[in-house]
């Protein structure tokens, strides 16, 4: 009996290693398949022929290299909105204690349970108002909105685990809380602001749902919507360069994940960050 | 209908007791706490006005006849969308529909992320390759998943399909467009998308278990599911409510992954809650009457979560108490 379970183990592991792996292998597969043999019905995961062309025609679609430019601009100008925000309310929200602090934190947990159309319908008519809806502007500012509290929570934690004791002694020898703040709690909280910095870049880049209730003219759409629109009817999509468009898209990702893999696997982050 | 802004009242009141200390009120504290003041507010204004001010008026919404016209006037209508809400009956399918995605996604994605969670915590080899492929679908685009699924089921020349045929089963499922397989198909690419934060945390708490404690039940003859049911699972216990209540209240307020698999069809099958306001609010343009659905969802979400902590918390107290 006990000589089974390792391999009852590994049979196991192989099940997951299938599950997990095996739509995203076939998505590359797809990718660099030739048009000829994604239409016929043979079926393989190992292309027949390596070819990039599915990448360079996906590349020479317009919409795919502008809403991927669009991506970048609204992910970086959210991305830094939000750390100029969050850090300093986080910095406070961590340091404080009682009321302010209870009700930041509490707020950050309840705004996670609220729907996105409780968090889009008033902007959609503050945005209106002012003729931002249709726009990359508004887009960013919404990002802006909805990253926020997480950031907030996540900033807050590395800021927690900075000791206060060092503060302490920065200001007993004499330093200004400027000094203070710029010499030793901002560097002991680089790694966090980078973290952050690539969590909120991410979901800004991934993020569909506000960028389809607000954006309207093909030149203002971001790579999701662009590839949402790629689908179109059902067969016939041009398989190829949407797999391979899908493929570009999900590199930040990838790259972000990479990055972070260390920490996430250590469970520094555990259940923190958002699906 | 006020739920969600009390819920934000009292709880974090709780600690305010303990400082009714007399505060000294020498000149250096006064001018400590005058310069805290300075620097919290500017911090904290942001975050008021960009974050909580929109949920209070999307809440306020619900409570009027809004619409998405030119003309962006509206009144006050009181309860009205939430008594035509009570007898739509598409709102309360899109509802069900909701609650059995939310629900079986989370549970079914919990017991597999055990199961990967205890495999990655015993010494096996292929550890750094799983894990790698775990985390995979971890920041992936919905989208990018959504399109790498649909290939998955494609009825022709999909590898699903043709993976059935060649161990001799039916191989002509439209998969995401057959009533009855719609909602399984896309409730098995919800469990894939959340897998690995699932497995991550899990497999953060496996490592916090002592080995002792382990050791010590073996020693007592307990066999290996012994063992799971009577020290895993219990020191697990914390984890696992916070990580279901979050994926619970994740899964139900998905958007994007079923909308692009699917768009809710066939027939409805697969249209989940936020689906269905999105749909009312810039479809129908009745921005008013969705603002009550969400109202109303959010409502429900944080009372089953209310139930689901509290049941959890009597079992520790319990447990504790014998």
């Amino acid at each position: 009996m006990r000589h089974l379970v390792r391999p009852a183990q590994y049979v196991a592991l192989c099940f997951y290693i299938v599950f997990l792996g095996f739509p995203l292998l076939w998505l590359i597969s797809a990718s660099l398949k030739s048009s000829g043999e994604l239409n016929s019905l043979s079926v393989s995961l190992v292309p027949q022929d390596i070819e990039l062309g599915n990448y360079s025609a996906a590349l020479e679609r317009q919409g795919l290299v502008r809403s991927a430019w669009n991506s970048t601009v609204v992910a970086l100008v959210s991305t830094a909105l939000v750390l100029l925000i969050a850090l300093p309310g986080a910095y406070v929200l961590a340091r404080l204690k009682g009321l302010v602090r209870g009700m930041g934190v509490g707020w950050i947990l309840v705004s996670q349970v609220f729907p996105v159309i409780l968090i889009i319908l008033p902007l959609f008519l503050i945005l209106r108002t002012i003729g931002l809806t249709d726009s990359l502007v508004g887009l960013t500012l919404v990002h802006t909105t909805y990253t926020l509290p997480f950031a907030l929570w996540m900033l807050q934690g590395y800021v927690s685990s900075i000791p206060i004791e060092l503060e302490e002694a920065g200001s007993m020898d004499g330093a200004s809380r400027l000094t203070v703040l710029r010499q030793i709690v901002f560097p002991l909280l680089m790694p966090g602001v980078v973290a952050t910095a690539m969590f909120s870049f991410v979901s800004s880049w991934n993020e569909f749902f506000f960028a389809l209730v607000l954006l309207q003219s093909p030149e203002n759409y971001t790579l999701p919507i662009t590839l949402k629109m790629f689908i179109g009817g059902e067969g016939k999509v041009a398989l190829g360069p949407l797999a391979a468009g899908a493929v570009l898209a999900a590199i930040p990702s990838i790259v972000f994940f990479s990055i972070m893999q260390k920490r996430l696997t250590g469970g520094l982050l555990s259940g923190a960050v958002k699906g | 209908m006020t739920a969600p802004t009390v819920e934000a009242g009292p709880r974090p009141t709780a600690p305010v007791p303990q400082r009714h200390k007399p505060r000294r009120k020498s000149g250096m504290a006064r001018s400590k706490r005058r310069e805290a003041i300075a620097l919290v507010i500017p911090s904290l204004l942001p975050i008021l006005v960009l974050s909580v001010a929109p949920l209070l008026v999307g809440v306020g919404l619900a409570f009027t006849d809004a619409r998405l016209v030119r003309n962006p006037e509206y009144a006050f209508v009181g309860m009205d969308n939430f008594v035509r809400l009570a007898d739509n009956s598409f709102f309360w399918d899109s509802f069900r529909i909701g609650m059995i995605w939310a629900v079986s996604v989370t549970l079914l994605q919990l017991v597999a992320a055990m199961g990967l969670a205890l495999l990655l915590d015993s010494d096996l080899k292929l550890q750094g390759l799983t894990r790698v492929l775990a985390l995979i679908p971890w920041a992936m685009p919905p989208v990018v998943v959504a399109i790498m699924w649909r290939m998955i089921y494609s009825p022709n020349a999909g590898p699903l399909n043709a993976f059935l045929g060649s161990v001799g089963l039916p191989d002509d499922i439209n998969w995401l467009a057959n009533f009855s397989t719609a909602l399984p198909a896309v409730i098995v690419v919800g469990i894939w998308v959340g897998m690995p934060q699932t497995t991550v945390t899990l497999l953060a708490g496996l490592q916090q278990i002592p080995d002792e404690l382990h050791e010590a039940a073996a020693i007592d003859g307990a066999n290996a599911w012994r063992r799971f049911t009577a020290v895993t699972l219990p020191s697990l216990r914390p984890i696992i409510t916070s990580i279901t209540s979050l994926n619970f209240i994740w899964n139900f307020n998905s958007f994007s992954l079923v909308y692009v698999l699917t768009e809710g069809g066939p027939g409805g099958r697969t249209m989940l809650p936020m689906l269905y306001t999105y749909l009312e609010a810039f479809k129908n343009r009745n921005i008013g009457y969705a603002a009550a659905m969400g109202v109303v969802l959010v409502v429900v979400v944080v009372l089953l979560l209310a139930i689901y902590l509290w049941s959890q918390f009597r079992q520790d107290r319990d447990s504790t108490g014998k």
